[in-house]
């Protein structure tokens, strides 16, 4: 953004430093969190059961809706064509021979398009959600290749993909900065991420550096991602009596549709965005140009309209992970305690996006250290608008800094475990804060017995099985605990025993709806089948993004708002004839269908009971919980050790990951079957991060060269080994549940653990993601 | 010009443009087909035509006529669903569930391709007439499915229980 921007997010964050400060030093018990959850004790119900995910029927038989398989009457189809340069203006836009293509019915371009507002940019506002701020065809200017510029709406797919070869774009290109050399030698700015600058000092680190006995310094370069989903983004929309209804495959319902309201100029009421499924999110399936240009599409021509982009057109619309370059020096005594820790480096963004890949956020709570000093600056590219994907920060960053650990454990000759454990911090390094609850060091130990890590050779190039040499790595895994503002939820329990949740959540994969349903019928004491967990619907309550791996928390605090609303409106109907009279609601909770005092169950009434004396059909509460002042109470973090075996070709250089295990402490495990499948998944994409993805972005054109599956490589069956994974299972006494976030954490640490193991194996350090064979050669 | 889906004849589209995918999703309402990338790189696609694999974002539908096309849809119900239906839930063979229609008709398929002895990158007696169901023989069969949500332990241990000769 630019430097106002960043002035105003400056002055934000001074005045939530400030706040910050006081939230730090409050007592435990006004934070949120500061009375543990009452849940966290329930040993023997719902919550930690292995459960078969609810949506599982309806997903094997291909019978779960998504986006683009909404039907509708009436309904049309649209593709679109894209800019072929960087940067300019369009000087001619002929578009008559499309127009007279069979079966189209309009092509829509800057010069016919509804005129919008351009969309507030994630973060500039509490429910903004636009991927950038760039307004959306209004003009004939030119930011990036591949941009959309017109969009040909058809009877048929096929009429409108043939339509689109047929628009003819001529273009005034201006001179654009497409290369990461040219941009830096314009000058950086130190990187602004959520209104706080990307830069942390603790003591002088250069000058502990310089001091120490043993010191490494190195640079660690990782190139641009994307999130891949299989699902191609599609929405399906129409306008319907004044309102803007879309199918859509969301991370966002709510911010979604508050942000095309804004753009469009009508209420926020009069948008209507419903996901009930999506194929897959990681950070891409929010908002981009595909749903706006739909809907001004479906306006215009007054037919609902299908966009469901190619899979080239995923690359050209919806931002992905910026390339970053990275050094990490540690300075550290001779029996390893570190005494410097430096982390620095320069990530590209847009000067119309306010992400830039925040690489540094692993290091800060990571070791303990008297000296740190962090540094992310962010440079401008004429390109599309990076964003968030899977651990933004994280995933990239713990490659470069526990690498650099690896390397420091092999000049000490040390075993890199007991490096790592002799360098845990007491309090968090960098803020100061207590940890809420850290037991990474458990993590390390669990996951070195059950890997069989002391059979390993601490020289590399020492074990050899024929052509194939083998080695061995670890790595930590680190993700924090969020909780976003803007949680809701509603709790409607009928006399029969059966109630219902609604919350604007959202269901990827992760298994929220099964997990939810789980938690809330454990809070109120029912059995599974007798709660409903609406989600996926920006009409329902809360303003929930689906990342960060917050949703569990904003969905927990939010439910426990609700269900607090909900005891103190069943004890009111209970009134003084009740077993409960004269109870408070906090000495209540659910079981057995019914409420009963927490320390003495025996006084207890059925919901039944409790609403057929108020003559009530049932009752229904909606409430949100405070704000997420615990992430400033405390360091809360989730940890993981993470252990490789690769064989790696003596010949060719051919890398297989062979072993891999992933020992977790994430607080408590609320559903182990579907929370095994969140960490397995993001270490397989940690395993695509170490040896094979890689978007590639030609520097002398700003375009994006391998936009397809078949070019850009994600793990198949056959790269991915029987991956092994254990936690801890110590509830977080601070977070709704006892539970910290799973979604994210898997794909970070993971390609550090590849790459350590490829050096144990080879003697060979590659410093340059992904570790591909021409690197080993 | 008919083509069977799912055991109902229907009527081939007109424009030869038409992908077999396209029909089934866009004009015969069989959503379970997905479309993960429309030039044969992710395997959502994946149909059985006559009891074989194919990515039917790659057949033109008229190319199609007469033959006998199975789908998701075909094979079982969310309220009565094949064996390796059921299996993929009991394993977690899914996340999203995106990609699980292609996987499960690609294990169809690919089962078969076994049992007819044709053999595999990894196979390693190509000359055998019978090959040995393996872990890997199945991780490599399956490779042209995709699945980004990392879904690909539960999906071998799902396709293993139709395969007593897989268990290793
Ligand atoms: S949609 Fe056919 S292979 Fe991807
Ligand atoms: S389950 Fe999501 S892509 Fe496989």
């Amino acid at each position: 953004m630019s430097i106002i921007e960043d002035t105003k997010q400056l002055v934000q964050g001074a005045v939530m430093a400030g706040m910050s400060k006081a939230i730090a030093l409050a007592p435990d018990r006004w934070i949120p969190g500061g009375t543990p959850d009452p849940l966290i004790s329930h040993r023997h119900g719902h919550i930690g059961r292995p459960t078969t995910r609810i949506d599982g029927p309806l997903k094997v038989a291909g019978a779960a809706p998504f986006a683009a398989e909404f039907p509708m009457e009436g309904m049309v189809y649209a593709a679109l064509a894209n800019s072929t340069i960087a940067k300019g203006r369009i000087v001619e836009l002929d578009t008559r021979t499309a127009e007279e293509a069979p079966g189209v019915i309009a092509v829509m371009t800057h010069r016919n398009a509804p005129r919008l507002s351009p969309p507030p940019a994630f973060m500039s506002s509490p429910k903004a959600a636009g991927g950038d701020s760039l307004p959306v065809m209004q003009d004939a200017s030119i930011h990036w290749n591949g941009e959309p510029v017109a969009v040909v709406i058809a009877q048929t797919q096929e009429q409108a993909n043939h339509a689109r070869s047929l628009v003819r774009v001529t273009y005034e290109a201006e001179p654009a900065i497409t290369s990461l050399g040219a941009a830096k030698a314009r000058g950086s700015r130190t990187a602004m991420f959520m209104g706080q600058p990307l830069h942390d000092e603790v003591g002088d680190a250069d000058a502990a550096l310089a001091a120490s006995a043993v010191n490494v310094d190195a640079s660690y370069s990782t190139p641009r991602h994307n999130h891949n989903a299989i699902e191609l983004h599609g929405v399906t929309v129409a306008w319907q009596d004044g309102v803007l209804r879309i199918h859509d495959a969301s991370q966002l319902v709510a911010h979604e549709a508050w942000t095309l309201a804004q753009m469009f100029g009508i209420d926020e009421d009069k948008v209507v965005v419903t996901s009930p499924f999506v194929g897959g999110g990681f950070g891409g399936k929010c908002l981009w140009q595909h749903q706006v240009l739909a809907a001004a599409a479906s306006r215009m021509v007054g037919r609902p309209v299908r966009l469901v982009l190619s899979r080239e057109d995923v690359y050209r619309l919806v931002g992905g992970r910026s390339n970053t370059e990275q050094r990490v020096a540690l300075g550290a005594d001779p029996d390893g305690r570190i005494k410097a820790i430096i982390h620095e480096g320069v990530t590209p963004k847009t000067a119309f996006n306010a992400m830039p890949e925040p690489f540094i956020l692993p290091t800060r709570s990571a070791y303990a250290s008297e000296t740190i000093k962090l540094d992310v600056q962010a440079v401008e590219l004429d390109m599309l608008s990076n964003t968030f994907m899977r651990a933004p920060g994280e995933s990239v960053g713990t490659f470069a800094l526990e690498s650099a650990l690896d390397e420091l454990a092999h000049k000490l000759d040390m075993d890199p475990i007991e490096l790592r454990i002799r360098n845990e911090p007491e309090k968090d390094p960098t803020n100061g804060l207590p940890f809420s609850s850290r037991h990474i060091v458990e993590a390390w130990r669990a996951g070195a017995e059950r890997f069989g890590w002391s059979a390993r050779k601490p020289a590399s190039g020492t074990v050899r099985d024929g052509e194939w040499l083998v080695g061995m790595g670890c790595a930590t895994a680190t993700y924090p605990y969020y909780r976003m503002p803007g949680g809701a939820a509603r709790i409607t329990l009928t006399r029969e025993g059966h109630a219902t949740v609604d919350i604007a959540a959202h269901e990827m994969g992760m298994g929220t709806a099964t997990t939810h349903t789980m938690v809330a019928a454990e809070r109120l004491g029912l059995p599974l089948e007798a709660v409903t967990f609406n989600y996926g619907d920006s009409t329902l309550p809360g303003v929930v993004l689906a990342g960060g791996s917050q949703q569990t928390a904003s969905i927990g605090a939010s439910v426990i708002a609700a269900h607090r609303a909900l005891v103190k409106e069943l004890l009111k109907l209970a009134g003084n004839d009740s077993p409960l009279a004269g109870l408070k609601p906090d000495e209540v909770g659910g079981t057995d269908c019914g409420l009963c005092k927490l320390d003495d169950p025996a006084l207890y009434e059925s919901y039944a009971s409790i609403l057929g004396r108020a003559q009530r059909v049932s009752v229904c509460v909606e409430a949100s919980p405070s704000a997420p002042m615990e992430i400033m109470h405390w360091s809360m973090h989730s940890h993981g050790a993470m252990f490789c075996e690769v064989r790696v070709h003596a010949v060719t250089g051919e890398v297989r990951v062979s072993r891999f295990l992933g020992s977790f402490d994430c607080g408590r495990i609320l559903n182990p079957k579907t929370a095994g499948s969140q960490f397995r998944g993001g270490i397989i994409m940690g395993l695509g991060l170490a040896l094979m993805e890689e978007t590639r972005f030609d520097e002398r054109s700003g375009r994006i060269v391998n936009p397809s599956l078949s070019e850009y490589h994600v793990p198949v069956h056959m790269d991915v080994p029987e991956i092994d994974v254990i936690w801890t299972d110590i509830p977080d006494p601070h977070a709704p549940m006892g539970a910290r976030g799973i979604g994210e954490i898997g794909i970070t640490g993971t390609a550090a653990a590849v790459a350590n193991a490829v050096f144990n194996a080879t003697g060979k350090r590659v410093r340059d993601l992904p570790i591909t064979l021409d690197k080993l050669m | 010009m008919t083509i069977s889906v799912n055991g109902v004849e229907a009527m081939l589209p007109s424009d030869p443009r038409v992908s077999l995918l396209d029909l089934l999703r866009e004009q015969l309402g069989l959503s379970g087909t997905k479309k993960g990338c429309d030039q044969g790189a992710c395997g959502a696609c994946t149909v059985l035509v006559d009891g074989e694999r194919i990515l039917s974002c790659l057949a033109l539908a008229v190319q199609y006529d007469g033959r006998s096309v199975t789908t998701i849809e075909g094979l079982g119900t969310a309220e009565c669903p094949h064996p390796l239906q059921s299996a993929f839930i009991a394993h977690d063979g899914f996340q999203c569930g995106y990609c699980t229609p292609g996987q499960i008709c690609s294990a169809m398929g690919m089962i078969e391709e076994v049992r007819r002895g044709t053999p595999s990158h990894v196979t390693s007696d190509i000359t055998a007439e019978v090959i040995p169901f393996s872990r890997d023989e199945v991780r490599e069969r399956m490779s042209g499915n995709l699945c980004r949500c990392g879904a690909h332990n539960g999906i071998v241990d799902a396709i293993a229980t139709l395969l007593p000769e897989a268990a290793e």
